[in-house]
Formats: structure tokens, sequence, C-alpha cells
């Protein structure tokens, strides 16, 4: 490859896609690492703490596309207080100084202000794609500035944001000359928005593939949308409440046939059981269904809807579809791959909606499941083991039982076994959370069985610091490791002070880490960034090292300490 | 180590409230705490976060890590809840809606009840559970064409009253939309209901 002029190897290089090839690609020699730094496009961050803004420009200057994530997973349950931190604005403020040609920008756990979104919006002329993802600090002023002055709009995505919604003329902002929207989704909104702009903007955009409405789009207005844009792909239905036998609700049933390429079904954030019929149609081609936010749906309408799915591939889905529902599920859905079934009323066992009975009936039916979020009051070893041996292609097993530290309730035994047959048997597992009663035991399966494991999920289980070292020990893959209210202590954190440069992040919250070794770790790897959460009035910095840490976050990086930490958050 | 260096506050957000405190207990004689179908539990429902307060024990480092699990099944009527648990993100915004509490107006009785409608999830577990409330009294069912055992012989009829001010009746329109629209139920006497020519049932007699 020495002899060819860099554009060829350029050209071989644009044919590489995947960041983690693009990464190996740059270390081969100097030589291809500056060709790939000039021509690489997209660049994915998984912790905006670990590098600045300024050398991103610099190793990048043709970035497109940025991919940017904030707090650490556990801020998503309330574990990290507000204004921890993840502010995207200086990175938009360095990007628009850089005159750097930003195309698109996907954030996940962040801190949007509306200046940001209002320094987005005007300083990148071929801005075309906002995903935003569990994000808050903006109001839907910010959102008007995008549609505003954001001239080749393409996609504008807002998923599971906290949002000020200061009444809806941020959709009225669009201008009548942007007629390049490919995906709008607002339906985290809470407020109003104008129907009439609503209706005019979908009926110039030819291109929309994507749409999905919040809970103040009624159905007329949804009727009168899919008149005008039959092609779409993905649906987020906002308000499906009507009379059925209303003139409104016959147009719905007539568009909703024209609507034959509709593949991903969402929203129903109110909902009618008694309008479900006129969906039905749309139900043989669906491969993705998200009735998550759909309570008004009982177990009984979601399992009549779901035997009309059997192409369905993903599916998530309230636990009030019921074990029963569930059956239909394994039964109905032969392409099922992804399966997260949700709590719809977590404090309440005397109703348990779902149990370990209807998951080994899926993992029966389901050839193809990979992945899995679980939802349940009740889990036992026989069943996990029955999973094991009929799914060994999971990537993803993310199993919570309701009662964190529950028992099988057959056996009474803890629950070591049965994680211990799923991650022997699944070779590919990249993801797992675990949960109910957990011994030290089923680390030492974990160490010794999932080889392939980036991400462990772990809360109130383990007996000792053994528990933990078997984990960093035998993990090779591990990269991001979250723990809260396990009895693992020093020991175990500076067994391996190494490892963590290896992985993007370790959070550990109520558990026996001392302030020493915190302060220990930190003064042996400069390339950590080891930060304690402390939300206590009375203590001061200075205090005891043998003071138990809070809640302990650290991550590798090459830029030191961050400037932006608050108070309560010490960085050592 | 004191044992306030070991204490360790989980602290509530600012503005969480304990339902324990407001929970209602009044009722009318020999009836019951409302139950229904839905899990009626008055002050159930939780925000997130609750003051769980683990105590570490006083000279080692030993954490009970049970500790804030044996307090939560201590008291199961009141449910205390561990921070950030569930792990579900906006589960505030799942599952269980906001609550929508509408007062229930009873012809004769000498003070008023609250319901959630949010918690029931038809016409048949709403007037079944104002039954149980007003155990003296049954309620006239419309929605399955037959009469319900009268006690002492007086029936009422449910109404209530919509967004716009009007008197309805219960049962015309679909579930969700009645939940959004009504403002106040009224158990209405029967006999005062008398000539309104109540003969149809309503269109919703069959559905949730």
């Amino acid at each position: 490859m020495n002899y060819f002029p860099d554009e060829v190897v350029e050209h071989v290089f644009d044919f590489i896609t995947s960041h983690k090839d693009r990464n190996s690609v740059s270390l081969v020699c100097k030589s291809w690492y500056k060709i790939e730094r000039y021509s690489r496009q997209r660049v994915f961050i998984g912790n905006c703490y670990s590098i600045t803004p300024q050398r991103l420009i610099a190793r990048f200057p043709g970035l497109k596309s940025l991919t940017l994530k904030g707090k650490p997973h556990f801020a998503d349950f309330n574990l990290v207080p507000h204004d921890w931190g993840g502010f995207v604005y200086p990175w938009i403020k360095a990007l628009a100084k850089s005159r750097i040609g930003l195309e698109e920008l996907r954030l996940k756990r962040m801190v949007v202000s509306d200046d940001s979104l209002e320094l987005l919006s005007k300083y990148f002329p071929n801005f075309k794609s906002l995903v935003l993802v569990s994000c808050e600090g903006f109001t839907t002023d910010g959102v008007a500035a995008i549609a505003a002055n954001c001239r080749f709009l393409r996609e504008l995505d807002l998923q599971e944001n906290e949002v000020e919604d200061h009444r809806g003329h941020w959709l009225s902002c669009f201008p009548e000359s942007c007629t390049s929207l490919v995906s709008l989704n607002f339906a985290c909104l809470k407020g109003e928005i104008n129907l009439a702009s609503l209706e005019r903007l979908v009926a110039r955009s030819p291109n929309l593939k994507s749409l999905r409405l919040n809970r103040v789009v009624p159905l007329d207005t949804l009727q009168k949308l899919l008149m005008r844009a039959p092609q779409l792909v993905d649906l987020g239905i906002g308000s499906y409440v009507d009379d059925p036998s209303s003139e409104v609700f016959s147009k719905l049933k007539a568009v909703i046939q024209l609507c034959n390429s509709i593949r991903s079904l969402s929203g129903f954030l109110e909902v009618a059981p008694c309008c479900m019929s006129a969906i039905y149609p749309i139900c043989e081609n669906l491969t993705f269904l998200n009735l998550s936010y759909a309570p008004g749906l009982q177990g009984n309408d979601l399992t009549k809807l779901v035997q009309h799915c059997r192409k369905l591939q993903r599916l998530w889905i309230l636990d009030c579809i019921g074990d029963k529902g569930l059956g239909v599920v394994a039964s109905t859905c032969k392409e099922l791959q992804e399966l997260r079934v949700f709590p719809s009323d977590p404090f309440d066992a005397e109703n348990a909606a779902v149990t370990e009975e209807s998951l080994v009936l899926i993992s029966a039916g389901c050839p193809k499941l990979n992945s899995l979020l679980y939802f349940c009051h009740q889990m036992t070893n026989a069943a996990l083991i029955t999973v094991a041996k009929n799914c060994t292609n999971f990537i993803r097993f993310r199993l919570c039982i309701l009662d964190p530290v529950k028992a099988d309730p057959v056996t009474n035994q803890p629950l070591d076994e049965g994680f211990g047959a799923i991650v022997r048997s699944n070779k590919s597992l990249k993801r797992l959370s675990l949960s109910g009663l957990l011994t030290d035991q089923v680390f030492l399966y974990i160490g010794m069985y999932a080889k392939k494991l980036e991400m462990l999920s772990i809360a109130f289980a383990g007996d000792s610091n053994k528990g933990m070292l078997y984990v960093l020990n035998g993990c090779k893959k591990l990269r991001k490791l979250e723990i809260r209210d396990c009895p693992f202590g020093d020991v175990a954190l500076l067994q391996d002070m190494g490892k963590y440069e290896t992985m993007r992040s370790l959070w550990m919250s109520s558990c026996e880490v001392t302030l020493g070794a915190c302060k220990t770790l930190a003064k042996k790897m400069p390339s950590l960034n080891v930060e304690i959460i402390n939300e206590s009035e009375q203590l001061e910095f200075s205090l005891d090292d043998r003071l138990l840490v809070d809640k302990m976050y650290l991550y590798r990086t090459l830029v030191g300490h961050r400037k932006d930490a608050p108070e309560y958050v010490w960085l050592l | 180590m004191s044992s306030e260096n070991g204490k360790r506050l989980l602290e509530t957000d600012a503005g969480c409230l304990n339902f324990e405190a407001t929970e209602l207990t009044l009722g009318l004689p020999g009836e019951p705490r409302v139950t229904s179908d839905g899990g009626a539990k008055l002050g159930s429902k939780r925000g997130f976060s609750e003051t769980v307060d683990l105590k570490l024990g006083d000279n080692s480092q030993e954490v009970k890590l049970g500790h804030s699990l044996q307090e939560a099944a201590k008291s199961p009527a009141s449910k205390t809840q561990v921070v950030g648990w569930p792990p579900v993100r906006g589960f505030a915004k799942r599952g269980k809606k906001s609550c929508k509490y509408v007062k229930v107006a009873v012809d004769g009785a000498p003070y008023l009840r609250k319901v959630d409608l949010e918690i029931y999830n038809s016409y048949q577990q709403l007037l079944t559970s104002l039954e149980d409330m007003f155990s003296c009294f049954t309620i006239r069912n419309y929605l399955n064409e037959k009469q319900i055992d009268q006690v002492n012989g007086i029936e009422y009829m449910p109404t209530y009253e919509d967004k716009d001010g009007d008197w309805m009746l219960v049962g015309d329109v679909p579930w969700q939309m009645f939940v959004e629209s009504c403002k106040r139920l009224r158990l209405m006497k029967s006999s005062e209901a008398v000539g309104l020519g109540l003969k149809t049932a309503p269109k919703y007699s069959s559905t949730n």
C-alpha cells in the first residue's frame, strides 16, 4: 500500500465505515493515520469528558457527523444530580468557531441549552440532522430556532427528552421553503402545537418517512396527515381516541389501508381500545411495535393486536400484556429478535403481570431472539436454565426483578445458577443486567464465561470483593461497569488499576469504597478522572480517608480534570 | 468513624410528597378501603425518590446492604421505595399516568369522596369501586342492563359534569374520552331521573 498515492488509499478507506475499523486503520502507520484523519467524517465520542472539542477539531477537520454521550447511564434512574455536567455548549461553540461543516449531531444524556440550539442553527449552513436522546436543559424556543434556521433540515428527532414547553409556535417556525424533512419526532413534547401548521408541513415534505406525534395531536389530524403522507415508514401516533362510529374514524380506517409502507409503529399516548381495530391492516407488515407508552391498552387489547403482527422483529410492550399475551407473542412472532417488557406498576406485586413462565415460552417460540429487557416480579433458576438452552444468540440480556433481592421463589436459592447458564450458553453476550438474590458465585460464572461482555449492570448483589474481582479479571472486553449497593470495596477497586484504562467508565454507588482508596487510584492513574459525587451537606473534602464514598464515577480521559464540575463533585 | 460520618442519606428531590401522610381514611360506616382491579391503594403512587436512611453499623464498615430493602419490606402498606429503583427511565411517564382525582357526590350522603379516574380501565371498574365506596347504596348498572341487588331499595344513576359544564350520563362515550372530559361525578337518585326516557343503554355497554 505504500506505493499507492494518498488519494487511492483514501478511496479504499471510504469503504471502511465502522468507527472501530477506522480507529484500527489509523493506528497502522503515520501515513495511514494522516490519510484517515483527513477523510474521517463521522466521529463517535462515548464520553464527552474523555477528550476536548479542540482536540477533536484539530484531528478531524473534515468532521460532518458527531455523536456525543454525557452523563453516566445511572443518571436515567435519578442517581446523578442535576447540573452534574454533560454540557454540549462548549462543543458547539468550538465547532462553530472553527468553521467545521457539521451536518449531523447526535447527543445522549447531555445538557442542551436553548443557546446551544440557536448557535447550532445559525453557524452550520449545511446542518441536516439533530437527534437528541434523554437530554434536558432546553425549551421549545430552542427547537424553534432549529426549525427556523436550518434550511436543509432532514431530521429532527427528539427522544425522551425533558423539554420545557413554551406552547408550540416552534412548528410554525419551519419556513414554507422547508421541504426537505425526512424524519420528525416530537413525541416527548407535552405542549400544544399548531395543527394546521403541522398539516402544511407534512404536505410539503414529500420525503417524509418518519413521523412521531405527541399526545396533543388528535385522531382527526392523524387522519389528515396520513392522507398527505401515505409513504410513511415509521409512525408514532399521538392521541388515538374517537368514537368508532364517527365519520372521522371511517376516514382513518380507509387511509390506513393505503399506508402500506409503515414498518414501525409507536406512541398511542392516549388510546381508546375500541379504535385499535383500524390498525390491524398495517400490523401484517410491522417489524417494530412500541406500545410501552400506551397505558390505556389492556392485556386483551394488546394480545388481539399482536396476533396480527407476524413479521415483528422488535416488540416493546407493557407488562399488562400478561403471561397469556406473551404466550401469543411466542406463537405468532417467529421473527422476533428484540423484546422489551416494561413495568406498568412496579409497586404492585399482587397483580404480577408477567412471570418466568412467559419468558420461557418466548425463548422457545422465538428462535431469533437476541435482545431482551424484561421487568418481572419473579424469576426461577429453572426458567433461566431453560431459556439458556433455548436461546444461544443473546447479545443483550437485561433482567429486572422488581424486588431487588428476590430469591428463586420455588427453591429459595439465589439466581446464580440461572444467570450462570445464560452466560455459559450465550457466547456473544455483550450486555448484561442482573437482579434478584445473587452471591459471588454468579460473578465467578460471568468472569469465566462472558468473554465478549462489554457492559455489566449490577445492583444489590454479591457477598464480597471477590465478586467484583471475578468480573474485572475475567471479562476482557469490559467497557462499562456500573454497580450500586454491593459489598465491593477498596480491595476490589485497587487490585488492577490498569484495567480501568481499558474501559470507558466505572460507576460505584452505595458500595464499600473509601475516600482514601479513590484518592490512591486517582494519584496512581493520571489517565483516569476519579470523581466523587457527594450530596451530604455536612461533609467536607478534607475529611477522613476512611469515609465511605457515596457515589464514585471514574473514566479514562486524555485531557485531565474537567472544568465544569459543580461543587458537590470532587475531582480527585 | 463517627456514626455521623457513617450515615449515608439519600436525599429526596425537592418537592416529593409522602403520600402516606395525606392518605384519606374517612369512610362511610361499614365500608372497606377502596380497592379495585386497578389496585387503588391510595397513597401507593410514589415519586421516584424517597428518603432512605442507610445506617452502616456503628463501628464497622460493614454495610447492611439489605438494610434499605429491609426498611422497605417492613412497611408494605406505605411501600417505601429505594432511590433509583426500579431502573426504568421515565417510569413516571409510562404505565400509570398522572392521577386525575374527581369529586364524587352522592345524593343524600353527608360528604363527598374523591376518586382517581386514572386507576380504572373501564366503566365497570369505576362503578364497582363506587359501589364499594358507598356500600349502603346501589348504582343502577346500565352497562350490563341488569340491576344489582338492591340493599335498601334506593337506586342511583351515575352522572358526570363534563368540560362544558353539562351533566351527562356515564357510559355514552369511550372510556378514555370520559376520563379526559369528566370534572366531577354525581350519583343521582333514580327517582329524580324519572321521565328522562332512559331506556336505551349507552353505546359502550360492551367495551371498556
